[in-house]
């Protein structure tokens, strides 16, 4: 009996030793003492940032462990945003529970908009998806909806402010919780990835024809996926919603599709915490850009994005494990 | 007994002179604002699909800079800080709250854009900081009730409309209206205003509208929806780009009706000449400042110190566009709100001084109009002239004419 | 039935817009076998350089082909310097680089040029071709040689050498390199195509719709449309639907009521999609079918 005890110690100690999980504790300590160092604007930004992130991680769900091709995650963004904003506009519901709502929204629409899409490969689902994206905002405008939508004038939300009377401000307090949701959604993300399910995701990726001869149900998991995919990205919607207190069909272009887009790949396809560099990246380099040159901002961005895949062709996450294979294949040699 | 009394009361006069002055002299600042300079915001899309817009913010830091080597504003430089939203609302929040937590300006001016000022009014209004005379004329700015930080400047859209509709009611009372808009805050505000000012008669004059989105290439089709709708006074709610496309494509498809088309693409440079000098002839509009292109003002001092502006401070801009003429006196119209703050450089000042603008008049404006404000008032500009144009120039057709709001 | 009419013309010559636009985006598609977002600003930078020439005084046709040239090597050029060196980065990543170019063609045009609107001549004359102004002749012209580079596209695919080998490069690069064609040339050898139809799209569209910097970017989403939904190995397809996506959305605008005028974009791409599902490889498209 003491042997067994100290044998599940010993797997404890030897499970909490390893590198992964002392980087995300660490990294979780410094993320939680932030917003009593930093200025409550650069709070708001990093907010922003955990919000693309799981947006983000939303579509490496869908395009980087899926193998499906979408350039439509604004539209679900947007369906997430306008969930939580006509909920605490027009119902008076209170922004929490606005988050799982456009969750579940966004999921219903996601797997109905994965059924059709289960027809196209590639190309064509880019196609797809692009116009779904391009449709919202002309969707989100239209008379039919505008007693909901509040057409192009968009709907105005208040901040919520810290609850039980903390002493918080109320933009740490959205720090506080978008981080507590980073950390909930993409511990998920983890154990779906590892899990059975998870394989037979990764599995469709990389081989659809070994898989359905394994007898994975293609169907049923790639839009089960889509689903998914679309759930997570619309809860980001619904905190990016509240953090910016406003939403209007302009903000949610194909422009914004795009710029997930690119968070995803910067950050690695297929790598979790490389959604968190994504969502970092696109929400600081426009503005990096804009500081090096206001006339060629663009130019600029355009220049950084390319030296970025040049470096890290397989994003950020893809140069970190040839950092960590370099050293693991040199301390092996050494021993 | 009596030189004491005079004494006592030159004595009090004396001290009462200087403890006046002292209270002149005692300087008050906000965050933004100290004894070398002025910290002023600005919002402007540099990138994207209003990009043209872009030039406005140009213009009005050229300007800036031509007062800041002329000695400043009472002695103090201003620090222009602009940021590009890419007309994005959520870019909008994010660079306000930079402009006001991170680079702590006095106030934020001319941000463009109805979406992007809608975004952060709320914001500027909880936090106490002018959002000062916004770069667009949609209507709601004028709300010093709900709103008392915000200001619009130029004319509001339904304004402008609404003199459109009095021109028609009182020219044309039984022509019928076909009408092109731009299927957003901009174009619905217009045809509100013209909707509210044909009154009773809109449902029977109105015979045609046709919405159009910037994602679209041409507006041909609904060009052609129109004239298939027997609308004789065509209202044209459209930006250049689609203005120019649609007097065009009208002169195109052989339409020829009474063409009314919205001042922000009167642009002779920028919207007429594209279109074709000989298609736009007879287009009417209304607008509220000189036409840099118009060979009429060629002696006139207004002019001759634009043009001078232009050719020191700004040789890249662009004369024959009427954004460099915006830029500069919108920027104006700041100058001397800060002027008339003085000393007492409080944000709460500002929006005073702002909302005591009193017969203002500035070179390029239309002669006969002036900038008009009041607590109750925060519609700086209310007077528009209809203009016609001529195949040249734009010529004034009848007298200045105020621009009422029926409220929103 | 006059008003369907010329709702029917006016989609054509729409229409005529996004079919040249989406032959230049199947060209590029048979090089590398991907869509290349910054097709669209690469041919608004090649107008705007059209244009760059004609103020300074040369006359049209030499402008033309002076441009097309330029083009053409413009595009060989990104192909050699930006995409060689990244062969074997994953095919994400390459989109990454698309919109990177997007990026840096579209703010480098208004930084060089600015963003007023500019008027761009037509060798075509704008008077209305037959009188009642039911289609203008330089919308005419633009639909006659979008006739003329599809033909010569295909015959260029069919009955060349070299059209073959680049067919043989895109479907399959290594067995092609075992063959002994140059693959690394080939693909230089789309882009600059691609490039050189691209900047013949600009020039016949900016008359239409007027240069400036954003002036492509809707048209590059239509343009997407047609050559998807008419098979992208298949010029004709694209053309006969970027001619169909022009004419059906002026149709849905004009007689769908109450949504139609304010939907127009949403129910074309709608279509589309649907069109996708049913035929998955599009209209004209090969059907590849997989033994397994």
């Amino acid at each position: 009996m003491a042997r067994r005890n100290s044998q599940n110690w010993n797997n404890l100690r030897a499970a909490l030793a390893r590198p992964q999980v002392i980087l995300t504790v660490v990294s979780l300590t410094i993320a939680a003492s932030l917003p009593f160092a930093v200025k409550n604007f650069i709070l708001f930004q990093l907010t922003l940032a955990m919000v693309y992130a799981i947006a983000i991680l939303g579509l490496n769900l869908l395009t980087g462990f899926n193998g499906q091709f979408s350039l439509g995650h604004s539209a679900f963004f947007a369906i997430g945003a306008y969930t939580a904003a006509i909920m605490m506009d027009r119902f008076d519901v209170a922004y929490y529970w606005t988050l799982p709502v456009a969750g579940v929204v966004c999921l219903a629409f996601g797997f109905l908009f994965g059924l059709p899409a289960l027809r196209l490969q590639g190309i064509y689902l880019a196609l797809a998806t692009f116009s779904l994206a391009v449709a919202m905002p002309q969707i989100l405008k239209s008379t039919p909806l505008e007693p909901w939508t509040g057409g192009v004038q968009g709907i105005v939300i208040i901040k919520p402010d810290a609850p039980f009377g903390l002493q918080l401000s109320s933009d740490q307090w959205l720090y506080f919780l978008t981080l507590a949701v980073v950390v909930l959604m993409f511990s998920c993300a983890v154990n779906l990835t590892n899990s059975r399910t998870g394989r037979a995701i990764v599995a469709i990726r990389d081989n659809p024809i070994a898989a359905r001869a394994m007898g994975v149900d293609i169907a049923y998991y790639k839009s089960m996926t889509f689903g998914v995919s679309a759930f997570y990205t619309g809860v980001a919607g619904a905190l990016g919603a509240i953090v910016i207190q406003f939403v209007a069909p302009d903000s949610f272009t194909f422009a914004f599709s795009i710029g997930l887009f690119v968070g995803l790949v910067v950050g690695g396809v297929g790598s979790i915490p490389g959604a968190l560099f994504g969502g970092l990246f696109v929400l600081f380099v426009p503005n990096i850009a804009e500081h090096v040159s206001k006339g060629l901002a663009g130019a600029v961005y355009g220049i950084i994005l390319i030296l970025v895949i040049y470096l890290m062709p397989s994003g950020a996450a893809g140069l970190v494990r040839l950092i960590v294979g370099k050293i693991a294949r040199k301390s092996a040699r050494q021993n | 007994m009596k030189h004491r009394g005079l004494r006592l009361l030159t004595v009090a006069a004396i001290g009462l002179a200087l403890g006046m002055q002292s209270a002149f002299a005692q300087k008050k600042y906000d965050p933004g604002a100290s004894d070398t300079e002025i910290k002023i915001g600005n919002i402007n899309p540099y990138s994207g699909p209003a990009s043209a817009y872009g030039l406005i913010g140009k213009s009005i830091a050229a300007y800036f800079k031509k007062v800041n080597a002329e000695g400043g504003i009472n002695g103090r430089k201003i620090n222009f800080i602009s940021y590009d939203d890419a007309y994005s609302p959520p870019k909008a929040v994010e660079q306000a709250r930079k402009l006001v937590e991170s680079d702590e300006v006095l106030l934020i001016f001319q941000s463009l854009g109805t979406p992007s000022n809608t975004a952060i009014q709320k914001y500027m209004n909880a936090k106490k900081v002018p959002q000062l005379f916004v770069a667009t004329g949609a209507t709601k700015w004028g709300d010093p009730k709900n709103f008392p930080w915000t200001m619009g400047w130029q004319p509001p859209y339904q304004a402008e409309a609404g003199i459109y509709a009095r021109y028609l009611l009182e020219k044309y009372p039984n022509a019928k209206v076909g009408i092109l808009y731009q299927n957003d805050d901009y174009g619905k505000d217009y045809v509100k205003g013209m909707k509210d000012g044909l009154g009773a008669k809109a449902a029977t004059m109105i015979v045609a509208e046709q919405p159009y989105e910037t994602s679209d290439p041409t507006v041909d089709s609904q060009i052609v929806n129109l004239k298939a709708s027997g609308a004789d006074i065509f209202f044209n709610v459209t930006t250049p780009k689609f203005a120019a496309q649609a007097i065009k494509k009208a002169a195109e498809i052989g339409w020829k009706p009474l063409h009314l088309l919205n001042n922000v693409s009167q642009s002779v440079g920028g919207v007429l000449k594209p279109a074709g000098l000989d298609n736009s002839t007879g287009v009417l509009s209304s607008y509220y400042l000189k036409d840099a292109t118009d060979p009429a003002w060629k002696s006139d001092p207004g002019y001759k110190d634009w043009l001078a502006f232009m050719d020191s401070y700004f040789p890249d801009g662009d004369k024959t566009s009427s954004f460099t003429v915006y830029g500069y006196t919108v920027a104006q119209t700041l100058v001397q709100v800060l002027k008339q703050c003085g000393d007492n450089l409080t944000r709460e000042n500002v929006m005073k001084q702002a909302a005591n603008l009193k017969n203002i008049e500035l070179g390029m404006l239309l002669p006969g109009i002036k900038i008009n404000t009041s607590a109750t008032d925060f519609y700086p500009i209310k007077q528009m002239q209809i203009q016609r144009f001529t195949g040249e120039r734009w010529e004034s057709l009848g007298p200045v004419m105020n621009g009422e709001v029926r409220g929103n | 039935m006059d008003l369907l009419l010329h709702q029917v013309f006016a989609g054509l010559s729409t229409g005529g817009i996004y079919a040249c636009m989406a032959l230049a985006i199947v060209m590029i598609y048979q090089a590398i076998d991907n869509l290349n977002f910054a097709q669209g600003e690469m041919a608004m930078f090649s107008t705007f350089i059209a244009w760059q020439l004609l103020q300074w005084g040369l006359p049209y046709w030499p402008t033309f082909l002076l441009t097309v040239t330029i083009s053409f090597c413009g595009g060989v050029a990104i192909e050699r310097v930006v995409f060689k060196p990244l062969k074997n980065a994953p095919v994400l990543s390459h989109i990454v680089i698309f919109i990177a170019l997007f990026a840096i063609l579209n703010s480098s045009a208004g930084f060089i040029w600015d963003f007023t609107i500019k008027s761009f001549p037509t060798p075509f004359g704008t008077a209305p071709l037959f009188g009642n102004g039911i289609i203008s002749s330089h919308d005419t012209g633009m639909i006659a040689v979008t006739i003329v580079l599809l033909v010569l596209l295909f015959a260029f695919f069919r009955y060349t050498r070299i059209g073959l080998a680049m067919r043989a490069t895109a479907a399959n690069p290594e067995s092609a390199r075992l063959v002994g064609i140059r693959v690394g040339w080939m693909i230089a050898l789309g882009w600059g195509m691609a490039a050189a139809i691209g900047a013949v799209a600009g020039m016949m569209i900016a008359p239409v719709v007027f240069l400036e910097p954003n002036m492509m970017l809707s048209i590059l989403l239509y343009g997407f449309a047609g050559a998807v939904v008419g098979g992208l190995s298949s010029p004709l397809g694209a053309v006969v639907s970027g001619f169909s996506v022009g004419v059906i959305e002026n149709l849905a605008g004009t007689f769908i009521p109450y949504v139609g005028r304010e939907l127009k974009l949403t129910i074309a791409l709608t279509l589309i999609v649907a069109v996708l599902t049913v035929r998955p490889s599009g209209l004209f498209g090969r059907i590849l079918v997989s033994r397994v």
